[in-house]
């Protein structure tokens, strides 16, 4: 079947098997890795992006069901100079907080925390750690203990919050 | 872990969807949050030739007031439209305190209403919720012969819906459409709760409940039922019947939660024995009848 999106604001357009899932068309089709995939039956949350700015699972989703609409990605986070490496000051706010909170070690389930939280705090911008646990309960990490992530996506809202609210709307949603 | 391959057929309309379901030649299966299908498809637990997405039919997605007062939810509204709607927080309280309870954020920006009882799933929320709530189901499919196009509808009472484990009253051919429930009498109350092992998991055991006391303080109506206490998302029928005519005093309300216990019929598996699912009924039925109880005289 032939389909139109965008992924990370870029227009993406070709032939796919309708079986091919969303997690693999990103991986293997856009080729952006940074979609990673664990357990592909929706519990571990390794895979979660944006569909039109919500967060879902991407291993529960066909390439199909995203023709006409908008999927964000890790990759789609920090915003680099076209041609340049990314650095540290590149990183969205929600990035640079989970690095200063040492909220990642093995960083294998990162990119699906990151789009939870972002869509998280665009949602409630002054979370209790209460609500942050209850953000990111679909996330397993078997690294960090959680502590470190909760704090990172505290972090993560001081930061927003710093930066105003017009800094990080970029993508008009 | 990967899907089987299958034809895919995006409908736009519930037309579009019934006439794909009429042909039953092929092996066809409705595709709504794809939360509970696509793990079954990833296993190869399910194996259809077809699937029909309804995720474009924009008829499915409305919260409706019913003629008679009551609400309509159509098959795709999704568990995070129940959970923040502010119409369904003050009309049907009890769904926006359950649709919490569902799995993870990610799966409920997903996971449908229609879904959730078409799945059957015994260890699903909504069902046992909606059960309280005395919701029927609407369902159609294409009239045999007919014109393409002409319908046939029927209702069916959710307690008559649920006939095994993820078995249910729906055939090959037929759609969930919607889900209706009558109106909220005054001096009702309404609660829920559960236990899980983790946040987002199925519960081990859970307990929807709605009350209507009258003026007198005395229990007109009740309606129990329950998650993970048996084959089906069931109604307890019995132990509702020790609260009407009483007052929900502690002491009756404990013969209540007794009784929901004695005649649940809870599996035992890998996450809890039967005896621990029932002291879960017990304790959670206490809990969730005093405070349908309280939020009526507060
Ligand atoms: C990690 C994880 C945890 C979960 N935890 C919970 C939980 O704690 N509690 C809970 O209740 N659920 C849980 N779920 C399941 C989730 O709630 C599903 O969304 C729900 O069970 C099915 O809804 P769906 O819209 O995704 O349906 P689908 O997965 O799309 O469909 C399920 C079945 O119903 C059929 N169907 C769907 N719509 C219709 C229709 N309109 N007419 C006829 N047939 C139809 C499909 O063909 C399929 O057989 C969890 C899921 C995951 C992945
Ligand atoms: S890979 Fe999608 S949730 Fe685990
Ligand atoms: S950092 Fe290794 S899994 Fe989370």
């Amino acid at each position: 079947m032939r389909i139109a999106a965008r992924v990370n604001g870029l227009a993406w357009s070709g032939e796919v098997e309708p079986r091919l899932l969303l997690s693999d068309f990103l991986r293997s089709e856009v080729g952006l890795t940074g979609t990673h995939v664990g357990c592909e039956h929706g519990v571990c949350g390794a895979c979660t992006v944006q569909l039109d700015g919500e967060p879902v699972r991407a291993c529960l989703m066909f390439a199909v069901q995203v023709d006409g609409r908008e999927v964000t990605t890790v990759e789609g986070l920090a915003e680099a100079q076209p041609g340049e490496a990314i650095t540290v000051e590149d990183l969205h706010p929600v990035q640079r907080a989970l690095h200063e909170a040492h909220g990642l070690q093995c960083g294998f389930c990162t990119p699906g925390i990151l789009m939870t939280a972002e869509a998280f705090l665009r949602d409630n911008p002054t979370p209790s750690r209460e609500e942050i646990r209850e953000a990111v309960s679909g996330h397993l990490c078997r690294c960090t203990g959680y502590h470190n992530i909760v704090e990172g996506v505290a972090r993560a809202a001081e930061l927003l919050a710093a930066d105003g609210p017009a800094a990080h709307d970029d993508d008009d949603r | 872990m990967k899907p089987p391959p299958f034809d895919y057929v995006a409908a736009a309309t519930v037309d579009e969807a019934l006439e794909a379901l009429a042909d039953t030649s092929v092996e066809t299966r409705p595709l709504a949050g794809g939360q509970s299908l696509v793990p079954m498809l990833n296993f190869r637990l399910a194996v259809p030739e077809r699937l029909v997405d309804l995720n474009g039919i924009d008829e499915l997605s409305r919260i409706e007031e019913t003629e008679d007062g009551g609400l309509r939810l159509g098959a795709m509204v999704r568990h995070r439209q129940l959970e923040h709607d502010p119409f369904i927080a003050r009309r049907m309280p009890l769904l926006s305190e359950a649709t919490p309870f569902i799995a993870h954020p990610q799966i409920r920006s997903r996971g449908t209403v229609g879904g959730s009882v078409a799945h059957a799933d015994p260890a699903a929320e909504l069902p046992a919720v909606l059960l309280t709530l005395g919701a029927r189901v609407r369902i159609a499919r294409r009239s045999l012969g007919g014109e393409p196009g002409s319908r046939v509808e029927r209702t069916v009472g959710l307690g008559e819906f649920f006939l095994g484990p993820f078995f249910s009253a729906l055939e090959p051919d037929e759609l969930l459409t919607a889900i209706e429930m009558p109106p909220s009498a005054p001096g009702e109350g309404t609660a829920f709760d559960e236990v899980a092992r983790r946040r987002g998991d199925y519960a081990l055991a859970g307990v929807a409940a709605r009350v209507r006391l009258n003026s007198g303080g005395v229990c007109d109506e009740a309606a129990i039922s329950l998650v993970n206490g048996g084959a089906t998302p069931c109604l307890m029928r019995e132990a509702a019947r020790t609260l009407v005519g009483q007052e929900p005093t502690p002491e009756v309300i404990e013969a209540t939660a007794a009784a929901c216990a004695a005649t649940s019929e809870p599996a035992a598996d890998m996450h809890a024995s039967e005896a621990y699912r029932r002291h879960l009924i017990q304790v959670l039925t206490r809990r969730v009848v005093s405070r349908a109880a309280d939020r009526v005289l507060t």
